[in-house]
């Protein structure tokens, strides 16, 4: 179910390349899945930097909230303007269209210390025992 | 010791259905012997302690000793009073009351659970729209504990909003919301500078302007500049109004506002010594999430019905715990459904016209006055339903002698104005009164003369 | 409106008997103002039916945990309703209003006994302003000793939301505090985290579970010895009226919410009243005003306002919710200290009734003597059927009963907390649990009965994804 060309973050981030370098960021299908019917997002502007495991915006369903925090560092390319109307994108589609931001990485060596697909969905199994 | 000690178990009380057998009878059933081995987690020497309180009285007894206490107090109506300052006597239509006690108003909880809540949603849902109507505003929320905290969290949300920590406030704001202010603020280190009638102006480290409108001593301020004053130095522009002053009055969303607070009790609430009242809560649509309070929205069921449920609850205390746009939990809704009532009551015809009565006796009142000599009244400056009338002599002394003559004088405004009593007239106060009244001040001026002499 | 018609009036507008004035000047007169225009039969009609809509205390039970939804007593809103209360204004001179301050003095005193403090103010106007009044002060006081490194404030992770919030809106920062296996505060963690730069443990006894801390005297002493208050959320004062008080057991700041405990009716939100109690170091500090009572040489007494000494300033436009005040007064008056035992006792009795009866088919996460309150999980159901503590509740309205609180406490996986109070009989609670068997029952049988209920509401299971990601907040005309 999990992409198996992403990486995942214990807390519940993937990351995945693009073209010409960029790397995209969303919460996984098991978040979206756990936070209910997502209502808002609410992400920093472009241009600003990310940190590794650092808090960087906030995504909201109807009865809770959890920080969104960065797989790896970079610098904002685009965020997700659909998900300003739509939300839902983020259940819909959580590896797809309800992607959150694109970045330009600092630091490639990062992804290292993240989950494989394979990894990622033992940990899940885990935590929802 | 015997276990029910503490208890006195041939007391009955129509509050506490349980009989002495019903108790025996669940306790049989929890598996325990007396009452006091369910209290057995507290440490057993703190079981049980003396009382100190009066013993119980009937219904009947009761309502003679309130009524006596009730007595003790001077009541407007039997008195002729001119206080506002923050409270405000209006008629109140029936309705208001005889709708808000119903049971299925008054004794349910909080709608969390909207499918058997619809009645106080849909109320607050017509409250918030009356609250937008009536400022001007985007969007309102379903009430705050009363104009003066109201007035703090907009301060608290103009702060988060701008993410600045120092606002300034027009020094003709209430004394009594600046003291609450100063509560709020303390804590959480914001700094609040006063800016002087006519005295411009805000700078960039300002996260908003208070303009009171019309402000505490009854006149109304020049918005337009105050607006660009703030708006120019990058903050926001708080105006704190009297909700009846907008059934005639420009609302404050025409000079720009950001955030509108107001006293919710002068919309069909009694003065009640002071509370239950309801702060107004309205603002523009981009600040909604930085909104403090409970929030009412319009939605679908499962059968595509209209229905309505309480929204973006992720701002509250319940889900964000410390990180919420405030600590309140309650909207105050009964007090919030009253207003509600009587704004609809009042409606499009009867705002206006409550506005345009208080308005004319005001300045009925005021123009009697300003001739009796020794007294005079700004009359050159707007204001509203309450002004300011400059004394031979101390207000404090002209209202003993008001009171000798069954009238409850104005506020006492001598330590910002010299010889300064604030008065408010409302619909409520007949020609009589107001005569009354300004013979009194008359044949006080008179009687103060001949002292003199 | 939509049901507004043009030229309707709901009420009647009074004459102008003063001769016309001046007309106001135009630029400050707004051009249209649109409110509705509605018949008052239709008013009362429209609200009337709306009414109809809601679930009340009169109507039936209601076992909200932590609400305390008690019966609230007719008389006290006559009470209140008197002229010589609710026509006062609250800038009347002192000696035009001794029948008020008198009843708020005797207020004072009655609560102070109550909780064993040696003060109280009336200020806050709610439970949750009693907090930030209660943090407030805890924070004056550490200053006034210069003990200004007190930046943090614990709270247990079983505590209500306004419990972080306030201490928040206080200045502090929050430190949350586990809850051990047995529902105690973790005395292991508490000492990891004790120093010098506590300021103060908001604690609520009992806690959000409904349970007694058995470690509460250790827990006391150890926040006292490093220096730190102890503040008590009296959410759950209900649990301990006259059984016991917290001032005893070393407590300095309590706040009682007094239209949960002391009845004033809950109005679908409020009004409230969250009257502080302090020990005799937190006095100086109290919210302003606090009623005096002096007796002059011809022994008469007159009643009048303070202001305490380093008081932590006003909560209020005026001196909290004089309304509410009058009801929790005569409530008390009329229980009475043989009545006021009574309550926590029935309340306490009606809960733990309700605990061993449904012991078995609910699961029971802290299986102990329970206050006045008991915290069941679903967990069983979910597992087994895949009904929620959602679906329990919402099939209890089919039943004609309001449902338990939900999901909360917050470490309680499938909460139901159920709180009967002890206005409620026997047969009313045995009522109950034979609806909460056979909802148990249901939910093997038929689940789907459950996810689709409420079954006889006025609207279904309401689409509050759609209110929050489209907020529709209020009509336009």
């Amino acid at each position: 179910m999990n992409p198996s060309e992403f990486k995942f973050s214990e807390e519940h981030e993937w990351v995945n390349s693009t073209n010409n370098g960029e790397f995209t960021i969303g919460i996984t299908d098991f978040a979206a899945g756990t936070l209910g019917d997502v209502v808002f997002v609410e992400l920093p502007e472009v241009g600003s930097e990310i940190k590794q495991f650092e808090k960087f915006g906030e995504i909201e369903s109807v009865k809770a909230v959890s920080d969104l925090f960065a797989p790896i560092s970079g610098t904002i390319l685009k965020k997700n303007e659909n998900l300003t109307s739509e939300p839902e994108l983020v259940n819909q589609d959580a590896y797809g269209d309800g992607w959150l931001i694109t970045i330009a990485p600092k630091d490639l060596t990062e992804l290292d210390s993240l989950m494989s697909s394979q990894d990622y969905g033992k940990f899940t199994e885990s935590q929802s025992h | 010791m015997s276990a029910d000690q503490n208890t006195d178990l041939k007391f009955t009380s129509p509050y506490t259905p349980n009989t002495k057998n019903d108790r025996a009878e669940m306790l049989k059933a929890i598996g325990v012997k007396t009452v006091d081995d369910l209290f057995r987690d507290i440490p057993e020497n703190y079981l049980n302690p003396e009382l100190k309180i009066p013993d119980a009285i009937s219904e009947m007894e009761l309502v003679q000793e309130m009524e006596e206490l009730a007595g003790l107090n001077a009541v407007p109506g039997d008195y002729a009073s001119f206080l506002g300052s923050g409270a405000y006597r209006h008629f109140i239509p029936s309705i208001v009351n005889r709708l808000a006690l119903r049971s299925e108003f008054m004794t349910c909880y909080t709608p969390y659970q909207p499918e058997v809540s619809q009645g106080t949603l849909q109320a607050h849902f017509e409250f918030q729209s009356m609250v937008c109507q009536l400022t001007g505003m985007d969007v309102a929320n379903a009430g705050m504990y009363d104009g003066s905290t109201a007035l703090s969290e907009a301060v608290l949300m103009a702060c988060r909003v701008t993410k600045k920590s120092a606002i300034n406030v027009l020094d003709s704001v209430s004394p009594q919301y600046k003291e609450v202010l100063k509560t709020f603020l303390d804590a959480p280190g914001i700094k609040m500078d006063s800016l002087k009638d006519g005295m411009a102006s805000s700078n960039e480290s300002h996260a908003c302007l208070i303009v009171q409108q019309p402000n505490y001593f009854g006149y109304f301020e020049d918005l337009t500049t105050l607006s660009d004053d703030i708006h120019k130095a990058g903050g926001l522009l708080i105006v704190l109004t009297d909700p009846i002053s907008l059934g005639m009055y420009k609302t404050p969303a025409d000079y720009g506002a950001d955030i509108v607070v107001a006293e919710g009790q002068s919309l069909g609430i009694s003065t009640s010594y002071g509370g239950p009242y309801v702060g107004l809560f309205a603002c523009k649509q981009d600040y909604i999430r930085q909104m403090p309070g409970r929030i009412v929205g319009r939605t679908k069921d499962t059968n595509g019905e209209t229905g309505y449920v309480l929204t973006l609850q992720t701002r509250e205390q319940h889900i964000r715990r410390d990180r919420a746009t405030s600590n309140i939990c309650t909207s105050v809704g009964l007090i919030a459904l009253m207003s509600t009532i009587y704004m609809i009551s009042q409606g499009k015809q009867g705002l206006k016209h409550i506005a345009n009565l208080c308005y004319q006796k005001a300045h009925y009142a005021a123009a009697q006055i300003n001739d009796i000599q020794g007294y005079s009244v700004n009359l050159d400056r707007p204001f509203f339903k309450e002004f300011v009338i400059s004394c031979p002599i101390s207000p404090a002394k002209i209202n003993k002698r008001l009171l000798s003559k069954k009238i409850i004088g104005g506020i006492d405004v001598s330590s910002q104005i010299k010889n300064g009593m604030l008065v408010c007239i409302t619909e409520t106060n007949s020609r009589q009164e107001i005569d009354s009244l300004v013979t009194a001040l008359r044949e006080i001026s008179a009687e103060i003369g001949s002292d003199e002499k | 409106m939509d049901r507004s018609v043009a030229g309707r009036i709901g009420t009647t507008l009074p004459k102008l008997d003063v001769p016309v004035q001046d007309d106001p000047p135009k630029n400050l007169l707004r051009e249209s103002l649109e409110m509705p225009e509605l018949s008052e039969s239709e008013i009362v009609r429209y609200l009337t039916q709306i009414s109809t809509f809601n679930f009340s205390i009169d109507h039936n039970f209601y076992p909200l945990g932590s609400c305390t939804m008690k019966y609230n007593p007719k008389v006290n809103d006559d009470i209140a309703a008197l002229p010589g209360f609710s026509e006062i204004h609250p800038l009347q001179e002192e000696s035009t209003v001794q029948g008020a301050l008198k009843l708020m003095h005797h207020l004072q005193n009655i609560l102070a006994d109550i909780t064993g403090m040696a003060g109280t103010s009336l200020a806050p106007m709610a439970g949750a302003e009693g907090e930030l009044a209660g943090m407030l002060m805890t924070r004056a006081y550490h200053q006034r000793n210069g003990d200004t490194k007190r930046t943090k404030i614990l709270v247990p992770d079983s505590a209500h939301g306004t419990n972080p919030a306030s201490a928040v809106m206080a200045g502090f920062e929050v430190i949350s505090l586990n809850t051990d296996s047995k529902g105690n505060t973790d005395i292991e963690a508490l000492k990891y985290v004790l120093s010098d730069e506590i300021a103060g443990f908001m604690l609520t006894q009992p806690s959000t579970l409904g349970l007694f801390d058995t470690n509460i005297l250790e827990v006391v002493n150890m926040v006292r010895d490093v220096g730190g208050i102890i503040y008590g959320d009296g959410a759950n004062l209900n649990a301990l009226v006259g059984k016991l008080k917290p001032g005893d057991l070393g407590f300095d700041i309590l706040h009682s919410n007094l239209h949960k405990t002391f009845t004033q009716p809950h109005g679908g939100g409020g009004p409230g009243a969250g009257a502080v109690m302090v020990s005799e170091r937190i006095l100086p500090f109290l919210p302003t005003p606090v009623i005096d009572r002096q007796i002059d040489k011809s022994n008469s007494e007159f009643y009048s306002f303070t202001r305490p000494e380093h008081t932590i300033g006003k909560m209020g436009a005026f001196h909290g919710n004089f309304g509410a005040l009058v009801r929790a007064y005569a409530y008390i008056r009329t229980l009475g200290k043989q009545g006021v035992p009574k309550v926590s006792e029935d309340a306490v009795i009606n809960a733990n009734y309700i605990r061993t009866q449904l012991k078995g088919i609910y699961d029971l996460p802290y299986d102990r003597t329970c206050m006045h309150e008991v915290v069941f999980s679903a967990r069983n159901l979910k597992r087994d059927y895949g009904v929620t503590a959602l679906d329990v509740s919402k099939r209890l309205i089919d039943y004609g009963i309001h449902p338990p609180t939900m999901y909360f406490p917050l470490i309680v996986e499938e909460a139901l907390m159920i709180e009967p109070t002890e206005t409620e009989s026997k047969e009313t609670i045995d009522e109950f649990i034979d609806i909460m068997k056979k909802i148990a029952q249901e939910a093997e049988d038929d689940p789907g009965l459950l996810k689709e209920a409420p079954h006889n509401t006025p609207n279904t299971r309401l689409d509050e994804a759609l209110a929050a990601r489209e907020p529709d907040l209020r009509w336009n005309k």
